[in-house]
């Protein structure tokens, strides 16, 4: 007889099958989701469908933490994993550890979903837009390194500064785990610090091929960057998550490379006419300051030094003139006046009325005898004359009544 | 200088300095110091302009996780 194993043993042996398998190890598995459930701890659970079969599927927490969308049932859907046994059950399943939407209606509704959920966050406001440098010394490029994209951004970046500095972080832009290769790139950049701008860039393609750039971790990266990013994907008329992140969208790579990189003849001719205009303003300014010299130079306070002095010595003598005027004219005035008085004075005199013929008469105590009262007769009086006095005795009086 | 100005920093400061001159209100003293300021920035900025030199590289991840730049060649060339 055989040996007999224990169902445990069973389900062992066939795990360990299973994680020796080179395909079961590392698998791409298509379908449709159904049967979703997103437990508390954080899993997801779902059965993963085609028209023919399904399978079991769980995606632990770890690995549903960095999905950028929400699985529904009917999402039809890439998952990249592991298929192992579950030993309890008895049962195999796949093990997501990344997935992506596949299809236009699942891509769709995922690129809606991270949009609004990003938009809601602000990661689209242009207040955190940062400008680009006028003029980089160096320009990082993160896009694959085969392919008409590089090359496209290397020729327009050449033709316009044929001294363009570039680094290239060749990623992959395609298939999962182009968004993770995609989001390393911007890091490194970012850690490195060796360029001034970066341009995101992959050429035209359909939804699914442009995926890597409408995923959540590479629109974190792009916010996170402290360097200025160029979002160039596809054509002109294909808009990613990516594009709305960027500090700038370009239409397509070639014109990121234009965006990117200033034109430097028009640079040169930008310095060149700033050098202009500033001879120009320093040689009118010398100009201007030399005829205001010049205008202060032939003022008559430098052409005529003693003009001043002659100015002041002929106010000095009309004036000295006046003042000598007006002396002569008070002393004339004061002269008439004296005469004047003079005269009144000569009217008052006694001497001009004695000699009209008047007497004064004195008594001997010399008073002077106004009435006819004063005296008796046998008094001795003076009578003083204009030339001269005589002693005289009363010898008769007649009183006048009055 | 201490650090070199950018591009950016010597074309700002080059227009103020020559919005500034044109205006006119400068002491000449000043207008003549601020020309000469802006003879220097055109130097540095035609220096900026011609200092870069064509270099086109790869950047390649080392096992220890540090960087090597590889010059970058296209198929053609």
């Amino acid at each position: 007889m055989s040996r007999v194993f224990s169902v445990y043993d069973v389900n062992r042996y066939i795990k360990g099958i299973f994680s020796t398998d080179m395909l079961l190890t590392d698998i791409l598995v298509s379908g449709e989701i159904s049967n979703y459930k997103y437990h508390y701890s954080g899993h997801m659970y779902f059965t993963l469908k085609d028209d023919q079969s399904l399978i079991k599927c769980v995606m632990f927490k770890s690995s549903a933490a960095s999905l950028g969308f929400e699985p529904e049932n009917g999402m039809k859907v890439i998952i990249k994993g592991y298929i192992s046994v579950f030993e309890r059950d008895g049962q195999y399943q796949l093990y997501a550890q990344k997935m992506q939407p596949d299809g236009l209606g699942s891509l769709h509704i995922a690129f809606e979903q991270l949009k609004a959920k990003l938009q809601k966050e602000g990661l689209f406001d242009s207040e955190y837009k940062k400008p680009l440098p006028l003029f980089p010394s160096c320009i990082g490029v993160v896009t694959s390194s085969t392919g008409s994209v590089v090359k496209d951004i290397i020729n327009v970046a050449t033709r316009r500064n044929n001294n363009v500095n570039i680094k290239i972080l060749p990623v992959q832009v395609q298939g999962l785990g182009s968004a993770d290769s995609v989001a390393k790139a911007i890091k490194t950049f970012n850690l490195l610090k060796n360029v001034d701008v970066i341009i995101v860039a992959r050429g035209g393609g359909s939804l699914e091929e442009l995926w890597a750039f409408n995923e959540e971790v590479v629109a974190r990266s792009i916010f996170a960057s402290e360097i200025p990013i160029v979002s160039a994907v596809g054509h002109e008329t294909d808009f990613t998550i990516s594009d709305f992140v960027a500090d700038l969208r370009a239409p397509t790579p070639s014109a990121a490379a234009e965006l990117v990189v200033p034109d430097m003849d028009s640079l040169k001719d930008t310095v060149l006419a700033l050098r202009k205009r500033l001879v120009i303003a320093v040689k009118r300014e010398t100009q201007l300051m030399a005829m205001r010299l010049s205008k202060y130079e032939s003022s008559t306070a430098f052409s005529q030094p003693l003009d001043r002095i002659y100015q002041e010595r002929l106010k000095l003598d009309s004036d000295l003139k006046q003042i000598t005027q007006l002396i002569h004219t008070r002393m004339i005035e004061k002269k008439a006046e004296l005469s004047n008085f003079a005269a009144k004075l000569n009217a008052l005199s006694p001497l001009n009325i004695m000699a009209r013929g008047f007497l004064v008469a004195k008594g001997e105590d010399n008073h002077i005898i106004k009435r006819a009262q004063e005296v008796s007769i046998g008094d001795k009086v003076i009578l003083t004359f204009l030339d001269g006095e005589a002693k005289c005795t009363i010898e008769e009086m007649k009183l006048r009544m009055e | 200088m201490k650090k070199e100005m950018t591009f950016e920093a010597a074309m700002k400061e080059l227009e103020q300095v020559v919005v500034s001159l044109e205006s006119g209100n400068l002491p000449l003293e000043d207008a003549l110091g601020t020309f000469e300021k802006g003879i220097t920035l055109t130097t540095l900025c035609n220096k900026k302009l011609d200092q870069a030199e064509k270099k086109i590289t790869m950047l390649l991840e080392k096992k220890d996780g540090s960087f090597e730049e590889k010059d970058f060649v296209t198929e053609e060339n």
